[in-house]
């Protein structure tokens, strides 16, 4: 009975948090509504996120090419318009700096070009980004450049390695394709190779890997390590005051342990509960100190688990291990429901064999799209004072809207603070539930008088 | 093939739904590899040597409380039983001792009984004693008396025999005064 009730309490958390996710990309519609609906009478206002609008006013008239004559940078507070999208969308991304604030640390980039098959290592303060700024490169290095905060590498060859100065750098809007201007020529950049093989607009012909360290790689190494700290001191704690009541740090930890590990691992999982526990509690503590690191503000807001590559690599392993973990039973359930007529055998067998590859897939996008929703929740409402802030050229109006967007904030981080807890939850719960599936004995007479007695 | 994949334009969310790059759907290799080494480093290390070790020593705290409750609860029964049987004890004691005093008692009282039935048989034997000794003395006196009542008439006779009797009347003073010398001694 309890076991539903949870389960109840998690579909409606997860239900909830979905709905704020669609608010959010309503409002984020919302705006982009607003803005192209603006008359834009200057181009050369230097705002990338300006020139989006005018890639569109562009894209509306015919076409619009990228040009070195107006070169934009990303230091979009010298612009009279402010586009909360493409901030937001900076923002929930990955970069090769570390930003604080506007505060860019250069973090080490590891690059293998595909083209020329050289791994390249060095730090990304060779592109000569401003530590004040937003991250665009004024140097090209090995063909490599910074845009706004991102490697891109220079499709053609013959452009000079080593350390060559940039003019600048230019977007095509309708292809989002950066063009570097140096040497009086425009030449062609490409993104970093990614696993989505062009669906969701990755690089298709990218001509490099980027292994650096960025950002997220950062902010996973930092929660490693504290977690480390944290987990090693209390299984010392655990191990020197042996039989004693927890104390300190064991004592905050240990009511989040003990939760996981009776309401999530041993209700699932049996009596086989020790042999996953560190899988899943590896999984929920991984998550949880990565939403709560991401949350922190002016500690570079690093949004890791809402990139599809976390969470998809942390379904990834879901998946494995359920499938490696699967017994005879549970392959029996897929294949072939026993007692099930076969004609139902037809439908129902692609069905859940449909289900084992959709069970990980719901936990990567559900992770996903519930923490990126609450860092792109929080930067539109901060973005709410610079819109109101750019309009009329008053900026009282940004100063009025400050207070109520601040409140709106606090009010979107104390329930990111628990989405932050729920997500991990969810996530190591339902890993739990298939391993749980995969692994339990089935004994139908036996199951099923038990279901009679609890009918009863 | 991924090229026209990508560029029908169907499956262009960029495009469709996004104004400017949205890359955190466009998972990057780097950030694979990444998360796969730190997940895996997390769980092998974190969770060998400290998820494991802090469930283990859980597992034995709580076998160790519910010892020391267990214990703690038999310890009580355990009082309990030696209450009672304190009780049963001591009951038993008050028992004892109320049997001891009495048997204390009785025999005091057999004691005093018995010397008193003692004393009486002694004293009876004495008064018997007594009495045949009294008796054996009266016997011995009136033997006594007999003989020297005799002895005595012997010699009044012997006397009155001496004597010449010429007068009658001086024959009954005389032996008046023979009697009278004659104290019965």
């Amino acid at each position: 009975m309890k076991r539903y009730f949870s389960f109840i309490i998690i579909v409606f958390l997860s239900l909830s948090s979905q709905q704020l996710f669609g608010q959010q990309h309503n409002h984020d519609n919302h705006d982009g509504h607003d803005h192209s609906t603006h008359d834009h009478s200057t181009h050369d206002h230097g705002s990338h996120n300006s020139a989006t609008k005018d890639a569109k006013a562009h894209a509306d008239d015919g076409h619009h090419a990228p040009d070195c004559a107006h070169i934009e940078s990303h230091e979009w507070i010298e612009g009279d318009e402010y586009d909360p999208a493409p901030t937001a969308f900076h923002h929930v991304g990955d970069a090769n700096v570390y930003s604080i604030g506007p505060l860019q640390i250069p973090l080490p980039c590891m690059l293998y070009a595909k083209d020329t098959k050289k791994f390249d290592f060095f730090l990304s303060n060779k592109f000569g980004f401003k530590s004040i700024g937003h991250g665009d490169g004024k140097y090209a290095y090995n063909k490599y450049v910074l845009d706004g905060g991102t490697v891109k590498r220079i499709k053609d060859l013959s452009f000079p390695d080593g350390k060559v100065a940039i003019n600048g750098i230019v977007h095509d809007h309708d292809t989002h394709k950066a063009y570097v201007c140096a040497e009086g020529k425009m030449w062609e950049t490409h993104k970093k190779s990614t696993a989505d093989f062009g669906i969701f607009g990755g690089d298709v012909d990218s001509n490099f890997f980027d292994f650096s360290i960025t950002k997220n790689v950062m902010s996973m190494l930092i929660v490693f390590l504290l977690m480390a700290w944290m987990f090693f001191a209390i299984a010392r704690a655990y191990r020197n005051r042996r039989g004693e009541a927890p104390r300190g740090l064991q004592g905050f930890i240990e009511p989040i342990f003990l939760f996981i590990q009776d309401e999530v691992c041993k209700p699932f999982l049996g009596d086989k509960y020790m042999r996953y526990q560190p899988f899943i509690m590896s999984l929920f503590f991984f998550i949880l100190g990565l939403n709560l690191w991401g949350q922190v503000p002016f500690l570079g807001g690093s949004n890791v688990t809402g990139n599809l590559a976390f969470t998809a690599v942390l379904a990834l392993f879901a998946f494995f291990v359920t499938t490696f973990s699967g017994n005879k039973h549970y392959w029996e359930h897929i294949f072939w429901m026993p007692g099930v007529p076969a004609w139902v055998k037809t439908i129902l067998t692609p069905v859940e064999l449909l289900g084992v590859f959709i069970k990980p897939i719901t936990l990567a996008l559900r992770l996903f799209a519930n923490i990126t929703a609450g860092h792109m929740v929080i930067i539109i409402f901060v973005s709410l004072i610079f819109m109101f802030g750019k309009l009329g050229g008053n900026p009282t109006a940004g100063y009025l809207t400050s207070i109520g967007s601040g409140l709106l904030s606090i009010f979107i981080m104390a329930i990111e603070l628990l989405v932050a807890f729920i997500q991990a939850f969810v996530f190591a719960i339902l890993t739990a539930s298939y391993i749980g599936a995969a692994v339990e004995d089935h004994h139908h007479e036996g199951d099923h008088s038990h279901d009679v007695e609890e009918a009863h | 093939m991924q090229r026209l994949v990508a560029e029908a334009g169907l499956l262009k969310f960029e495009q469709m739904f996004f104004l400017a790059e949205f890359n955190v759907i466009q998972p990057d290799w780097g950030l694979i590899l990444w998360t796969t080494i730190f997940f895996l480093l997390f769980w092998y290390i974190i969770g060998r040597f400290a998820f494991r070790p802090i469930a283990n020593a859980l597992k034995d705290r709580e076998t160790d409380i519910q010892g020391a409750l267990d214990e703690a609860k038999k310890a009580k029964e355990e009082m309990a039983n030696m209450k009672a049987e304190n009780e049963t004890l001591i009951a038993q004691a008050r028992e004892e001792r109320a049997r001891i005093i009495k048997e204390a008692k009785d025999t005091g009282n057999n004691i005093v009984n018995e010397a008193k039935t003692k004393a009486k048989d002694e004293a009876q034997k004495i008064v018997v004693s007594a009495k045949t000794e009294i008796n054996n003395q009266k016997q011995a006196a009136m033997i006594d008396v007999k003989n020297q009542a005799g002895t005595m008439a012997i010699d009044i006779a012997e006397k009155i025999l001496k004597r010449e009797l010429s007068n009658k009347a001086e024959q009954i003073s005389y032996v008046n005064e023979l009697v009278k010398d004659a104290n019965l001694n």
